[in-house]
This record gives C-alpha cells, structure tokens and sequence, in this order.
C-alpha cells in the first residue's frame, strides 16, 4: 500500500550523506513532525478514552492517557436512543442515494466532456467553470429548491448539491488521460456506438476514478449538515450531523433520559449527557475514519488528476 | 428526426461522412456533427439539467436583490427597488461590524492556514525514514475527514469552562479558567487554530505530490554540488511547486470571504457575536431565519462580487509576473 502513495518521492532510498547539518536538519524535522502528529492524534485519542470513563473522573481532569473507570454507560444510551439511531439511518439513506446519483452524473458527463469530438465542448466546459467562480448565492438557491417543492423532502438532501465542478474536471482529465483517442476510433471503425464504448470499454476502465468519486461523496455526504439546515423541518428527517449538533453544541439533552423531570434524574442525565458528547463523536466519525486506508490509494492519484491541463 | 439520427453511427465504409458534404454550408455541417454526436448528449444531459436547475437558475433568480421578492409574483414578476436593499444595507449599522470581521477572519485565515501546509510539506518531503513519513502523512490528513460539526463539537468539550481540558490545565498552572466560547476575543483563534488542526495535512498532501513530481536528478545534481538539506528546499523544491502554489492561493483569495461560514455558524453564541458575526452568517440568519429574501440576497451579492473582484485582480496578478493562472 506504502507503495501507492503517489507523495512519495522517485529518489531511491540511501543512507544520509556525510554532511552534518542534513543530519541535524533531519533530526529537527523528526522531531517538530512528532510534535505535529501529537498535537493532531492528541484530541482524538482524548476523545476515545473519555468516551469510556467515568463522567466525574473526566470532568475533575483525571482522564489524561488512559481511561479512568471503565464504563460502557455512554455507547448503550447512545445504541438505544431513538433520535441518534435514526439520524444514523437517516444518514445511511442518504449518503448512499446521494453518492449514487453523483457518481453516475459526474461519470457519464464527465465522459461527455472528454470527448474531443462533442461540438460544444469549450462552450459547455466555459459555463460550468463560469459556476465555480460566481453563483447565485444562498438565498436564490433556497428559493429554487423551495420552488421546486423539494423542501422538507429527501430529495433536498440527494440533489441540489449532486455535481461539483471541480469533481467534473477531474472526471474529463481522467478519461482523456486514461482512454488513448485510437482506442475509441477503432472500436468505431467495427461499429461500436458511443453508447456502446462508454458502458462497455469507458466505464470498465475507470474503476479507480469510480472508487475515488465514490469515497469522496461518501465522506462529503455522510458530512454535511448545512443543506440539511436549512431543508428541512421535520425533527424525523435530520441526518445523523444534525443531531449531533444539537447534541454537541446546542447540549439538548431532553432526549436523553430525563423525561420524569425530577432532579435527580435530571442531574444523572446530565452526567451521562457528557459521556454521550464524546461517544456520539467517536460512533459518527467512525465510519468515515474507516475509508481512509482505501481513500489514500485513490486519493493523491485523482488530486494530481485534477491538475492535467488539456 | 431520430431516425435521421440512427444513421451515421456506423460508418463501414472508406468515405467518412464528414468528407461527403464538401459543398454543403459550414452550418449544415456543424449540425451534422451535433447529430452524430447524439449519444454524447444524452450522456451530458442530466449533469446540464443540474446545473441548469441549481447554478443557473439561483443566478437568474440573483435579480431579487434588486426587486421585493414575493413567492407569487416569482423572480422576475417582484416589483423591482433598485438599488434600495444595498443603500440599506451600506446605511445599516451592522456595516461596519459585518465587513470588518468578515475581512479580518478571512485575511487572518489566508495568512496562517495557508503557509503551514507548504512548509510541512517541504519538510516532511526532507525526511530520510520512509516509514515515518507515511505515519506523519496518514496522521496528519486524518482530521480531514472529520465533520464541521463534530470538529466544533470537540471544541466545544475541550473549552469547556467547567469540564474542558484546556480549562483544566489553565487551572493546573495557576491561571484563572477562560469561558472560551463567549469570549469574543477568542473567537478567531478556535477558528483558525481549528482550521489548521483539520485541513493541513489535508493540503499537505497536496503539495507533497506536487513535490514528488520534481525531477530527481536535479536533487542529485545539487547534492554532487554539496548543497545542504536547505539550500536544496530553497532552490530546487520551492522553485519547483510555486506553479501549484501560485494556483491554489488565486483559488484561494478568490473564495476569501466564502470563508468557511457553517464553522463559524456553529462557533457562534450570543457572548461572541462581535466577532463572530460576518457576512454569510448575517445573510443566513436575516435571510431564511427572518424570510427577508430580497434584502439577504442583496447582501449574499454584494458578498460574491467582492470574491469576484479579488479573484479577477490576483489572477491577473499572477498572470503577469508568471505564466500559471486559473483563468
């Protein structure tokens, strides 16, 4: 896998040259690197090991490197409340249905556009890059998915956001890198149509592009949380990020146990709420962390993709 | 006409049919070629409905800046105000504060989220261990996958006045603990300090690629020379990503005061507002929290306009000193 990371430098591997000072360069730069890996996997593992100790252990500070009062309290509130589990359906549903669409669109118009010979193809490739640099703004895009009776439905979750630009390009650069022009004029020659060309040869080429589309809508999707904002009404159809939201941020923790309104159930609701913040935020990334081994095949292969200028 | 269509897709013989039509007007042709290009078509279409539908359409519908928007009379039919919603927004006493912050927030964020990336990278591509540079890479970009709303979620536990980490090491070395999120003054820097926990390794990996792509025998060359690790990345590897860096800071200050808007939504509270408030918060919370439509688009256009003109004015920036531009 080491060897698939496209950063990797061509240099062959050889042992430091004599010079002292590259060896003390190197040794500076060891050190200020473990720093910066500390500094970024710190929060994380914090949030681990606080999310199965005792709340009062971590709210006194005792919780530093390794748990404190082992606890699985906070993961079985978080696997039998009913608003987190939906959310996390409702999440499933859509990253699935919305990664979907896109790939398809962003693969087959991608495609379209590689093509040297579509008349029109300067033209169309000029407007929609003309979007990536002024767009009508938040409002006017509300307005539009209102108009289209989209509001409140899943649809407002799978297709105002479907293409991106940028995704786009990156989809052309690889089919007019990836599919040499003699291939396609061959294939026409025996009579094989577009159509033909695009399920048959194009599409059973890309896989490593499909994969790559694939990954970053899921993560991108199982993200996002503004759309769902501002879409929809219905407490029954927020995504999993919504939820947490109000969780995290805005600390509603009426959900969460204290539905008798005494103190008492009150005060230890309020105890198993902290631990419920760090569970909610390890079972929600969970998923998303998992792709990155995959990802990091595919993904410094398709950032430079981006890049190749036709 | 689809029949007419069908037909030249199997061309056995010799003669193209592109050199049948010679004495044919040139638009004849052209809608020739369009035909056989049917299939091509049919393939791009669902992704121009899209963009028809959700970029050009909200474009046109921009016009409601200029006119009181009402739901029956649509984009076009509102009765049109001029210039009145910009006149009232430029007179409003929120101004001032909107620009202001946006401007600070997104020229502080450019200045110190953007040259971290670089220099890691520059680093990091110096390191000999092999091993360790795919530990730091793969540590380092993890964050990247990590939602807005968990990565403000974690802020918000970790500075937590009573129960946060941060407090209690405040608290551990003597000071007096920090009630951070209502703090106006510390708003940027959760911010950006948030930014740079989450995206630089993120843009890093960008960059090493981009070094990757040196050619290695100009590293040899310089090493037989006896240049230094240093000398190395100043003369060989910065001259050699400034293309791709020259390119993502256009795109950059072009999206300068799209500064990531819902990160700053969820940092915000009622304590904070004087700093936290720019301009895209405002548009979304007079806009679709208050239904001013017409008045919140204005705003959301001014806003566009201005990412606009300093996209337009750094990219012919970049365009005379060098050859690379977005555009």
């Amino acid at each position: 896998m080491a060897t698939a990371t496209a950063a990797r430098t061509p240099r062959p591997r050889q042992p430091l040259s004599g010079r002292v000072s590259d060896r003390a360069f190197n040794r500076a730069s060891v050190l200020l690197m473990s720093v910066a890996i500390l500094a970024v996997a710190y929060p994380i593992y914090f949030i681990v090991i606080a999310s199965v100790s005792d709340p009062n252990a971590v709210q006194n500070g005792q919780v530093l490197l390794a748990p404190s009062g082992f606890t699985l309290e906070g993961y079985e509130r978080i696997f039998s409340d009913p608003t987190i589990l939906r959310g996390f359906g409702n999440s499933v549903l859509y990253t699935a249905l919305a990664s979907t669409i896109s790939v398809v669109l962003i693969v087959s118009g991608g495609y379209a556009l590689s093509r040297r010979d579509l008349p029109g193809r300067r033209t169309i490739t000029f407007l929609l890059v003309i979007t990536l640099f002024f767009d009508g703004g938040m409002i006017p895009r509300y307005l539009v998915v209102k108009e289209l009776g989209m509001l409140n439905t899943i649809w407002a979750m799978v297709i105002p956001a479907a293409v991106g630009v940028w995704n786009l390009l990156i989809a052309r650069s690889f089919f007019d890198v990836t599919i040499p022009h003699e291939l396609r004029e061959a294939a026409q020659l025996d009579g094989a149509s577009d159509f033909r060309f695009f399920f048959r040869i194009a599409v059973p080429l890309a896989t490593s592009l499909i994969v790559l589309m694939a990954m970053i809508h899921v993560v991108a999707n199982w993200n996002a949380f503004f759309d769902a904002l501002i879409f929809l009404n219905d407490a029954d159809k927020y995504p999993l990020q919504l939820v947490l939201r109000n969780i995290l941020i805005q600390s509603d923790l009426s959900q969460l146990g204290a539905t008798t309104g005494d103190i008492e159930s009150y005060a230890q609701a309020q105890r198993v709420g902290e631990l419920v913040k760090y569970g909610t935020i390890v079972v929600s990334t969970l998923p998303v962390i998992a792709l990155i081994p995959f990802l990091q095949k595919h993904f410094t292969k398709g950032a430079l993709l981006g890049a190749v200028k036709s | 006409m689809t029949a007419q269509l069908n037909t030249p897709d199997v061309p056995a013989s010799s003669e193209s049919p592109r050199g049948v039509p010679v004495t044919r007007s040139r638009t004849a042709l052209r809608l020739r070629r369009v035909l056989r290009a049917w299939q091509l078509y049919v393939l791009l279409a669902p992704v121009l409905l899209y963009f028809a539908v959700f970029k050009y359409w909200p474009m046109y519908g921009v016009q409601i800046a200029f006119r009181d928007y009402n739901p029956s009379d649509g984009f076009s039919g509102s009765p049109w105000v001029g210039l009145a919603h910009f006149e009232r927004f430029f007179s409003s006493f929120q101004f001032d504060l909107l620009l202001t912050n946006t401007l600070v927030l997104a020229v502080l964020n450019l200045l110190v989220v953007f040259p971290i990336p670089i220099l890691l990278a520059l680093l990091v591509n110096q390191l000999v261990s092999q091993r360790f540079r795919n530990v730091v890479q793969t540590v380092l970009y993890a964050p990247a996958f990590i939602s807005t709303v968990i990565v403000v979620g974690i802020i918000y536990v970790f500075f937590s006045p009573r129960s946060g980490l941060v407090n209690h090491v405040i608290s551990l070395v003597g000071g007096t603990p920090i009630n951070f999120l209502a703090e106006p003054g510390w708003f940027r820097p959760l911010y950006i300090g948030s930014g740079v926990w989450q995206d630089a390794g993120f843009s890093m990996v960008i960059y090493l690629a981009a070094l990757a792509g040196i050619d290695p025998s100009l590293h040899e060359a310089a090493k037989i020379d006896g240049a230094s690790a240093l000398q190395r990345i100043r003369h060989v590897d910065v001259p050699g990503i400034l293309p791709v860096v020259s390119i993502l800071f256009i795109l950059a200050v072009g999206n300068l005061l799209n500064v990531g808007f819902e990160k700053a939504l969820l940092l915000q509270t009622p304590l904070n507002m004087s700093t936290s408030q720019i301009i895209q918060t405002y548009v979304y919370q007079a806009g679709l929290q208050q239904a001013q439509f017409s008045y919140s688009a204005a705003i959301g256009l001014f806003n566009s306009l201005i990412n606009l003109g300093l996209l337009l004015t750094f990219n012919w920036v970049a365009r005379r000193f060098q050859q690379s531009s977005v555009i």
